[in-house]
């Protein structure tokens, strides 16, 4: 157990920047500590964790990425494919967040590699609590991979 | 989430009796209603998922995976990359559970589709802790393909 909960690297890959903004404020509610960077889709995500853009190339990868299903362009689930079959990119843990219900899109990011399923609660409250779950499991509960950027 | 007439299943793959006595105190000491199937090593597991023998016919297909790293007969990493390339089996999450931080180790778990590394913590209040955030992670917050 490591007693103080290390500060992360969050990609939040999310279409909608009020959703972000509160998951943002969701995190530091819950006395946890993230530096984020917001991609409004996957393609966007993906030029940014390949550092396809001067803008991005001093930048580390982060050490965890949460993923909305639900985006104009590339699906959620397109970006987790794309992730989980590149040799450089797939030791990232994925987590999706999202609305969606569909029982197929719950089996589908399980087979690609998501490594959780959260299903965001309409109550601010039980959203709050949800991310508490999801900070003390990702912040303080596993290790994650260094960060390298090979 | 699961249903009272559901129990929620944890496959425990581990090789040390005492370590996995821990696993199963650290439950009840959490009052958390899992129901544990405990075998000794990968291969046994992988006959347990395919219900391969005769004593594992009736086996009822986990919700998780707690995964010790170093057993003997087929190991944990070998038991985690056929997991994850069997179309039948990849859907169920895979925690490894280990005494090793190594670097090496945990990219490792990692780039073969484990969604958690988990170090043993030596004491054991810390590992009542530990079970607790993990379980409050995988059976409350998030959703699990269905199978049953």
């Amino acid at each position: 157990m490591k007693p103080l909960a290390p500060r992360l690297r969050l990609l939040i890959v999310e279409d909608e920047p009020g959703d972000s903004r509160l998951l943002q404020f969701a995190i530091v509610r819950n006395g946890f500590a993230a530096d984020v960077r917001e991609a409004c889709d996957g393609y966007e995500a993906l030029r940014y964790l390949r550092k396809e853009s001067p803008h991005w190339a001093a930048e580390a990868r982060p050490d965890l990425i949460l993923l909305d299903l639900k985006m104009p362009g590339q699906s959620g689930l397109d970006f987790l494919a794309a992730i989980k079959q590149d040799e450089s990119l797939r030791k990232i843990p994925v987590v999706v967040v999202t609305t969606s219900l569909l029982e197929a899109d719950v089996r589908a990011a399980y087979q690609l590699g998501a490594a959780g399923y959260v299903q965001k609660p309409a109550d601010l409250r039980e959203f709050i609590a949800a991310v508490r779950i999801l900070c003390e499991y990702w912040f303080q509960l596993v290790c994650l991979p260094p960060r390298s950027d090979d | 989430m699961t249903t009272p007439a559901q129990p929620f299943v944890i496959l425990l793959v581990e090789d040390e009796m005492a370590d996995a006595h821990l696993v199963k105190l650290a439950l009840t000491e959490n009052q958390i209603p899992a129901v544990v199937e405990h075998v000794l090593d990968g291969r046994e597991a992988l006959e347990y998922l395919r219900r391969q023998t005769a004593r594992f016919a009736e086996a009822v297909r986990p919700d998780l995976i707690l995964l010790d790293l170093n057993m003997p007969r087929l190991d944990g990493r070998e038991f985690l990359a056929a997991v994850k390339q069997d179309a039948a089996l990849q859907a169920i999450p895979v925690v490894a559970l280990s005494t090793s931080a190594v670097e090496r180790d945990i990219v490792g778990a990692y780039r073969l589709g484990a969604a958690g590394y988990i170090t043993k913590p030596v004491d054991v209040a810390d590992f009542i802790t530990e079970i607790r955030q993990l379980t409050q992670y995988w059976m409350s917050l998030v959703r699990l393909p269905k199978h049953r």
